[in-house]
């Protein structure tokens, strides 16, 4: 009896909060203001967070807190806040016709084909689950997710990881010539005292522990590198908007190094895989565990680095030699 | 307890995602923050009811994550508002 | 003593809830930004604080309640700062719309 109740509340739960995700993406669409919208799309994206976790997908749920809520709610909020003075002239610009009729079929393509998949699935639904699962216990590890990330999948990781280092230099070349190398943007202003220097001084030290701790725990748990290295990159944030240390100039030795050590150490071991294992991207048996853990340490610091230099936009001050 | 606790998370997630009319309504964007503040807090209360309900104990680990960065949307609007901080130039235009 | 510990949990959890129930009642209708604010830090601080306090007995062993504290507490350190963010800068703002 209790477990039919269980059963009613979570279905009730998940109805809730399926209406819920759909209300606020629809409020984040209709704002009437760009801040009004990042604000919906935070929320929006904390709300997916929840419906990962009923999905029993917490590995997507932990990226989504990680980035949703630090780094892109940063990039975000400021953006709104700098599109601010051109909102009104921009608002009363309304797309033509043509435009509007094709965004409207293309979503409701895209909505149509959505549908089909969920209410006319193939029984049963094709999946390599159960192939892939035959072979996970040689890597030894626990974590599912993470093993088929960095095992049958490494290819697509280690080229996430290079776009990552696409989008930042593609940031980057927004800046004029004599800024290249130089220091992104303008130093905020020091915050000596007050509420921000104090949460800017409590909260990094714990969120390098809790950062770390997901990236250990992905091991075994959900978790891993880039859930880790989105929360040192927040805490990095934090510290430069408050003013307590500037960003570092983006061509300095230290920095460009950081930038690409973790997918330089991953394709040093994808490319020892032809002589001491099958072949590209393959891990000599006995060795997988150790190689996948000093992979992911490595790909966490770069992830940090990455993300904290694409959240402080392009260089905007000459390099100071 | 398990179907108390998965009920309380429903309860606590339907009660913050009202005050998301303020979301909507504002009217400054002041408000709008808090609503998505109070829904933060939800979001954790109602993920820690669901790692003890539900039984998926990582779900704590996503709770502790946005427990982390709860503070963060704030810190970047009040950092990036007009008139925020006069010294501060709000731009990465060249002088 | 089971049982006990579960009555508890039912009792904190839902005092928690309730908290959240007046968290959002006040954000609503609370006339003016600075008293919403007020409001808004109840659910913050004893929602979740009620919420963490009833979930302890049920944890599974010492690490998990301490976990179960660290996210409480970072939420309340929060919580404070993001207060003290907004008041001032509705307050810079001027008197509200």
């Amino acid at each position: 009896m209790s477990t039919g109740f269980a059963l009613d509340a979570g279905l009730v739960l998940d109805a809730g909060l399926a209406a819920l995700v759909l209300a606020v993406a629809v409020g984040a669409i209709v704002a009437g203001t760009a801040f009004a919208a990042v604000v919906g799309f935070v929320t929006y994206g904390l709300l997916l967070a929840l419906v990962w976790v009923r999905l029993a997908a917490v590995d997507v749920a932990l990226t989504e807190a990680a980035i949703g809520s630090g780094v892109t709610g940063a990039v975000l909020i400021a953006a709104a806040a700098r599109l601010r003075p051109a909102e009104a002239r921009s608002a009363a610009e309304r797309p033509g016709v043509p435009l509007r009729l094709a965004a409207a079929v293309l979503s409701a393509l895209v909505a149509a084909g959505l549908a089909m998949l969920v209410l006319l699935p193939s029984a049963p639904a094709p999946s390599l689950g159960p192939a892939a699962a035959v072979h996970l216990p040689e890597l030894a590890i626990g974590n599912p997710v993470t093993a088929v990330l960095l095992a049958y999948r490494a290819i697509d990781t280690l080229l996430e990881k290079i776009v990552l280092l696409l989008a930042l230099l593609g940031v980057w070349s927004l800046a004029p010539d004599r800024f290249w190398g130089g220091a992104p943007g303008q130093p905020h202003a020091a915050q000596q005292d007050g509420a921000l220097a104090l949460l800017a001084r409590l909260l990094p030290p714990v969120g390098i522990v809790v950062g770390v701790y997901i990236l250990w725990v992905g091991a075994v748990a959900p978790g891993g590198a880039f859930q880790g290295g989105a929360i040192l990159a927040a805490m990095w944030i934090l510290v430069m908007i408050a003013g307590l240390r500037d960003a570092p100039a983006t061509g300095g030795r230290r920095v460009r190094l950081l930038l690409v050590v973790g997918p330089a150490v991953f394709l040093a071991v994808g490319l020892a895989g032809f002589v001491v294992a099958d072949g590209f991207l393959a891990y000599p048996a006995s060795y997988a565990k150790p190689l996948i853990i000093a992979i992911e340490v490595v790909l966490t610091l770069s992830i940090a680095v990455i993300l904290g230099l694409l959240a402080s936009g392009p260089p905007g001050r000459e390099r100071q030699r | 307890m398990a179907e108390f606790l998965v009920g309380a998370a429903g309860f606590v997630l339907a009660m913050v995602a009202l005050g998301l009319v303020r979301l909507l309504r504002g009217p400054a964007d002041a408000d709008r923050l808090m609503a998505a503040q109070l829904l933060g807090s939800g979001g954790i209360a109602t993920l820690l009811l669901l790692a003890g309900g539900a039984g998926v104990p990582a779900a704590v680990d996503a709770a502790l994550t946005l427990a982390l960065l709860a503070a963060f949307a704030s810190v970047a609007f009040v950092r990036s508002a007009p008139g925020a901080d006069p010294a501060e130039p709000d731009s990465t235009e060249p002088r | 003593m089971r049982q006990v510990l579960d009555i508890f949990t039912v009792a904190a959890v839902s005092a928690g809830a309730l908290f959240f129930l007046v968290g959002t009642v006040g954000l609503l209708r609370f006339p003016d930004p600075l008293t919403r604010l007020h409001a808004l830090t109840k659910a913050d601080n004893l929602g979740l604080g009620l919420v963490v306090l009833g979930l302890l007995p049920q944890a599974e062993g010492f690490l998990a309640g301490v976990k179960l504290v660290a996210v409480w507490l970072l939420a309340q350190l929060a919580g404070a700062t993001v207060t003290q963010l907004v008041a001032r800068a509705v307050r810079r703002g001027g008197p509200p719309a």
